[in-house]
């Protein structure tokens, strides 16, 4: 029978398995007492000063979370972003809308309305087809709904915010957000279309130069010749080349965040796109003054298509030497019954 | 009054994602949606790889309510930021500021279209005031029934505390107390902490080759 001496046997194994065992573990266990920082330096060992440098420079891990930016503990350009915006760009924009509109204020008050120096003739040239007023006012009304929403993303909180009840407030800024994003994409083809149409007109040269240097007919007697764009008006066409376009740009990127922008483009997009866009709109203001109640005869140019053949020698006198065969009537080509006798008065009463 | 906090131990995260799964159950968010994460950095890496769980720290002067176009947030009596969905339009700009990557977006769509942002509350809730509406909207108000956030309260390794600023600081100092650390005040012990700290080294090199045996 081979039953009998195996339980005494197996008793024999257990005690021996036990001496060993205590014995391997003696030290161990005398170790552990000694020092009981070893459970921070044995179950978590990188928890040091190096870890938490990591963390606060914003070093990426890795997660389960498919947020963007989920994979940093702590995104470290938020901060400069926050203080970037709230402190330079909102405060600055809004001085330099103030004080363009301060300028352009002072200068009215100072100089008043440039007027006609001879009295309309009565015939009129052509200045702007009809494309050509077609893509100004799409382009202009795209760009008015466009700044005033835009505008009132950035500061509408600070005034119409504490008129309205929270239903009201959520839904008007809401419609600005919506209006601004779905319209924006509309006025880069508007921009695209005037650079495209226009660009020929608008290379500078040396009267230009002369032009600029009699600062538009400020300095001195006698206004400065000017061919069909004189230097400001060019000014103001390469300022919408350049921050019209990088306004564009930025707003498209921007508008589909559907691409996965990282958030540090979108904050650097984001600080382009409203620096750009609040010094066009500073620049603006002056465009529309200059353009209805600074200079006498402008507006109707834009509104008819048609200028007196006074404010085209006035104003662009090298441009008139060319078209002034083409001068007509101005009850010829502005026979509609609403505008019959209205050139002449028009820019008067805005 | 309390000023509400989180503190992750970052000894004791073991990276279980229980506290993203109970703020999920807790909140009931919309698909996508994940108020809570856990980072690992330098994930794999033995004897450097930390985890901490992550969410919404309630700041005490928060990006996100300073660069917000419509200040849908609002800081609550016990120090929670909360916002209201009503005024949110989506925007993404609290995404940008937030350090902690804590707003959340249902989408990320054409014409910047996000929906509404969603974050932690500190299981505390929203502005709405019909509970029901509140729950659909902000997901859970434990706080009003007197309890603390579902993913602290549920954290395996108690990793995750939540609760009054000085509550959580004091359990945390008690915890350091006893563990100890190597960068403590006892800096004549500097030669024991290198002693083990190479103890240690040893013996995560057994522990190395022990699981490579297997």
């Amino acid at each position: 029978m081979m039953r009998k001496p195996l339980p005494d046997q197996i008793s024999a194994w257990l005690v021996w398995l036990l001496l060993v065992g205590c014995l391997i573990s003696l030290p161990v266990a005398a170790q552990q007492g000694a020092d009981a920082r070893r459970e921070a330096m044995q179950t978590m060992p990188g928890v040091t000063s190096d870890y938490w440098r990591e963390v606060v420079s914003g070093t990426k891990g890795s997660t389960q979370s498919r947020s963007p930016g989920a994979d940093s503990l702590i995104m470290i350009e938020g901060e400069r972003w926050r203080e970037l915006r709230n402190t330079w760009v909102s405060p600055g924009g809004a001085i330099a809308l103030g004080g363009s509109l301060a300028a352009i204020t002072f200068f009215y008050l100072l100089v008043g309305r440039i007027k006609l120096v001879n009295p309309r003739t009565g015939r009129v040239v052509e200045r702007w087809s009809r494309w050509d007023r077609t893509i100004h006012w799409y382009t202009a009304s795209l760009f008015i709904i466009l700044a005033l929403t835009g505008l009132s993303i950035l500061y509408a909180k600070w005034f119409l915010m504490p008129l309205l009840p929270t239903s009201v407030w959520g839904g008007f800024m809401l419609a600005a957000k919506n209006i601004h994003n779905y319209l924006g994409p509309l006025f880069a083809l508007g921009v695209l279309a005037m650079i495209v149409k226009w660009v020929r007109h608008n290379f500078f040269n040396l009267t230009d130069l002369k032009w600029f240097l009699k600062g538009g007919g400020l300095v001195g007697k006698g206004h400065p010749s000017a061919g069909f764009l004189n230097g400001g008006e060019k000014v103001w066409f390469w300022m919408i080349v350049f921050v019209g376009l990088t306004v564009v740009g930025s707003g498209l990127v921007l508008d589909f965040p559907n691409f996965g922008q990282s958030r540090e483009t979108m904050q650097i997009t984001l600080l382009i796109h409203a620096g750009a866009s609040l010094l066009l709109t500073a620049a603006a203001f002056g465009h529309i003054y200059i353009g209805t109640l600074g200079t006498e005869g402008a507006f109707e140019g834009m509104k008819t298509g048609y200028v007196d053949e006074a404010w085209a020698k006035q104003h662009h006198d090298l441009w008139y030497e060319q078209v002034k065969d083409q001068a007509v009537p101005a009850e010829q080509v502005l026979s509609q019954p609403d505008q019959s006798a209205a050139p002449t008065r028009q820019a008067g009463s805005s | 009054m309390a000023r509400m906090k989180f503190l992750c131990d970052s000894e004791r995260c073991i990276e279980c994602e229980g506290c993203v799964t109970a703020c999920k159950n807790a909140n009931e968010t919309e698909w996508g949606i994940q108020r809570r994460r856990v980072v690992t950095l330098d994930d794999g890496e033995i004897g450097k790889e930390v985890s901490i769980s992550v969410a919404c720290m309630h700041c005490s002067d928060a990006p996100c309510m300073s660069v917000c176009p419509t200040d849908c947030f609002y800081p609550t009596e016990d120090g929670l930021i909360l916002h209201n969905k009503d005024a949110c339009i989506g925007c993404g700009y609290c995404l940008y500021a937030c350090p902690f990557g804590a707003p959340q977006f249902p989408k990320q769509g054409s014409f910047g279209a996000r929906g509404k942002m969603d974050k932690c509350t500190f299981c505390a809730g929203g502005p709405e005031a019909d509970p029901q509406v509140d729950q659909q909207k902000y997901g859970a108000n434990r706080l009003r029934e007197g309890k603390l956030p579902l993913c602290a309260e549920m954290c395996s390794t108690k990793a995750l505390l939540a609760g009054d600023a000085a509550d959580v600081a004091d359990i945390f100092r008690e915890r350091v107390v006893y563990r100890g650390h190597r960068n403590s005040a006892w800096g004549s012990l500097e030669q024991g902490a290198q002693e083990t700290e190479l103890a240690a080294a040893r013996q995560a090199d057994l522990a190395y080759d022990a699981t490579r045996g297997v």
